[in-house]
């Protein structure tokens, strides 16, 4: 919970070794975004060599429409986390734009207008977030978990136990249809995915905004003296996030045709999951917008996987609660390999004195 | 975050006996805040529908608090040292299951088994949780996030279709909430006491105490000699025992129980919590404020029901709290620290 403590230990680490040597000269293949890269195709080859559906593309199609709603959630939490903070807001704020289109819907409202009120509600629900935590200087899990269960709530307030599903078919088409032109393979989803995935990614990477994210997360007094405007950018993201959501909750609801009010519920893991495997620090600070696609395409490519067995659907939160850790692990295991060394003697290099111990043990922030 | 370690009060020396006195007295009034609003609450309702006091009514609510509070009493030691644990929800359904479905397939097992066997499940979850948190060096957040869709997973996986159904439960058993002593439910006087256990040992014993020192400082605590990773893997242990016995009693109180147990109390018992006065940033707060908050979520539930609004509204309500009590906390802190450096600049330490 405390980025700034204990965690993020770094002990100082032993003289090069042939391994350093060989990070020195091509750095590029010991980031994570290759590592990922690897699995994923990986994940492709085992998944042709095995089923003759995968590549197809129906099969494509399919995994752009049960994961394009994550996908699109996963680029404002990825600056989000990037930024030191995090939302698990995201999927009832989701399941709350879609119970307000049912629910204007149903009393015939334009869909226009409706598109209008989802937009602002959505910015609002991000704003309420963005300002608790910047003004208030309230951590941002307390009050998303709060905002978690207040959107959530509103859900409930406004369809009950009552379910919308007499969309028009001009707008439903939009959830279960491919892209004219792609020959099935590509979902609406995909394509907004993949343009906003351009869009976050040139903000993150190629603008002084960006920098600056990266730099309220790897350190917020710091980017602060530095005359970012730290908190003015941090409640911009809750906002984005917030109407990304919203909008992706007026997709999912197209998609199932069905505007319910547990809609999303539980969702917020999987987008966590998503950004966490595609090498964005928890700690705020590193990460890339190319490795959360990447992310993406691991996610649904194991969803896909597990799709072609048996298992138990209900289940797959083992699946996403398993990577999330595992892809927090995967970022830990150098501070574990020292430490490691540090406790087990025969491990330890000669360059190694046994006082290390002490500072891996505690860890320095 | 960063920011509030800067802001927190500086350690207390003997000499600071009275900016002591004005810390306490401060928490002292934010808990009795709950008490006044849950009179105001009762009293409003009551004026507005008398059949809210009632005997039976009483005790419903009641009963209803004591799960709450008991998973509020484990959720508050976690949180005081400034982790949180978002499974609590899921070992719960878990372990009410698999204990409900031990009297289907044993016949005869005696009761206090069944309830070893939940707080067995428990215990196990709460271990791994702490021994991830605290060996892995991973934010709780994460680690709990996670645990709680994998438990509930591997629930989903063991149940299936599956459901225990009251009529596999002996009577003895699902009396268990029922049964009462002078109108007050038993149940509520075991929890009760169980709590005031609680709320004794993290006020007196040295490794309570170190729960409040990690969460209000863990750089400082690690300093100090704290074993952090023993004390933090130790309040999980308590939190998922706790949760695996209060997975038993849903599992009496319901007598129906099928792989969505106890789904989403984590937000309910996080609100509790916080509403209670316990710190969400750690280092302070009570078990006894914590159970406190149970108990007015229980009220507020109760009173919609009885008022006639809808239980749909329940949950943005809860929400709402939260949000309120964070607020209203982090302006009392600020107030607190303004305070405290006053007095200090006045006596010129």
């Amino acid at each position: 919970m405390a980025p700034d403590v204990d965690l993020a230990a770094r002990p100082p680490g032993p003289g090069p070794s042939g391994l350093e040597l060989v990070r020195a000269r091509v750095p590029w293949a010991f980031r994570w975004e290759a590592g990922l890269a690897l699995i994923v195709v990986i994940i492709g080859i085992i998944g042709t060599v095995s089923s003759p559906d995968f590549l197809t593309s129906s099969n494509l199609f399919n995994l752009g429409l049960s994961n394009g709603e994550i996908a699109i959630m996963a680029l404002p939490m990825t600056l989000i986390i990037i930024s030191g903070e995090i939302d698990l807001s995201v999927s009832s704020t989701l399941g709350m734009a879609s119970c307000l289109l049912g629910f204007l819907w149903a009393r015939h409202w334009p869909m226009i207008a409706i598109f209008v009120v989802i937009a602002v509600v959505g910015l609002a629900a991000g704003a309420l977030n963005g300002l608790l935590v910047t003004r208030l200087g309230l951590p941002s899990l307390a009050v998303t978990i709060g905002t978690l269960t207040l959107y959530a709530g509103i859900a409930l307030i406004l369809l009950g136990p009552n379910t919308v599903s007499n969309f028009p078919s001009a707008y439903t088409n939009l959830g279960v249809n491919a892209v004219p032109g792609t020959g099935g393979a590509i979902t609406y989803s995909t394509l907004i995915f993949a343009a906003l995935a351009v869009i976050f990614g040139v903000v993150l990477h190629a603008t002084p905004v960006g920098r600056s994210i990266f730099a309220m997360g790897a350190s917020p007094e710091a980017a602060l003296f530095a005359g970012i405007r730290v908190k003015r950018i941090k409640t911009v993201l809750f906002m984005v996030s917030g109407l990304v959501c919203a909008f992706a909750g007026v997709l999912y609801t197209f998609r199932l045709s069905t505007s319910v009010s547990d809609n999303g519920v539980g969702l917020e893991l999987d987008v966590v999951a998503i950004v966490l495997v595609g090498g964005i620090s928890i700690f705020g600070g590193q990460g890339s917008v190319p490795g959360v696609v990447l992310g993406v395409l691991a996610f649904a490519g194991i969803q896909n996987a597990l799709l072609l067995t048996n298992f138990n659907q209900e289940a797959s939160g083992v699946v996403a609660g398993g990577l999330l850790l595992l892809s927090v692990f995967g970022r830990n295991a150098a501070s574990y390999a020292s430490r490691l060394r540090a406790w087990v003697p025969a491990l330890r290099r000669p360059t190694e004195g046994p006082a290390d111990g002490q500072a891996a043990a505690g860890g320095q922030p | 975050m960063t920011a509030t370690l800067l802001r927190r009060e500086p350690p207390e020396t003997p000499a600071e006996t009275s900016s002591r006195r004005l810390t306490e007295r401060v928490f002292r009034i934010r808990e009795s805040g709950i008490v006044v609003v849950l009179a105001l609450f009762v009293a409003v309702t009551t004026g507005v529908q008398h059949r809210f006091l009632s005997d039976s009514n009483i005790q419903f609510v009641l009963v209803n608090t004591t799960i709450y509070a008991l998973l509020a009493l484990g959720e508050t030691m976690v949180v005081v040292s400034r982790n949180v644990d978002l499974s609590v929800g899921s070992v719960l359904g878990m372990s009410a299951y698999l204990s409900a479905n031990l009297f289907g397939e044993h016949h005869g097992i005696p009761i206090p088994v069944v309830f070893l066997a939940g707080l067995g499940i428990g215990l196990g979850w709460g271990l791994v949780n702490g021994l991830v948190v605290a060996a892995g060096r991973v934010p709780s957040l994460v680690v709990t996030l996670a645990s709680l869709y994998i438990i509930r997973g591997v629930d989903i996986l063991i149940v299936g279709g599956g459901m225990v159904t009251a009529n596999t439960l002996p009577g003895s058993f699902t009396g268990i909430p029922k049964a009462t002593v002078v109108g007050i439910p038993d149940l509520a006087i075991v929890v009760a006491v169980v709590i005031a256990a609680g709320a004794y040992y993290l006020r007196t014993y040295r490794s309570g105490r170190e729960l409040y020192a990690i969460g209000s400082n863990p750089e400082a605590a690690r300093l100090a000699g704290i074993p952090i990773g023993k004390r933090v893997l130790f309040a999980f242990a308590v939190s998922g025992a706790i949760a695996g016995v209060a997975g038993v009693l849903w599992a009496a109180q319901y007598g129906t129980v099928d792989s969505t147990a106890g789904t989403s109390y984590e937000l309910t018992v996080i609100t509790a919590v916080v509403v209670g006065g316990v710190a969400i940033f750690g280092g302070s707060g009570s078990v006894v404020g914590a159970a406190l908050g149970a108990l007015l979520l229980s009220t507020i539930n109760s009173a919609l029901y009885v008022l006639g609004i809808s239980d749909f509204w329940d949950q943005a309500i809860f929400g709402f709290l939260l949000l309120l009590a964070i607020t209203i906390d982090r302006i009392i802190s600020v107030r607190l620290t303004a305070a405290l450096r006053l007095r200090s600049t006045h006596r010129g330490t």
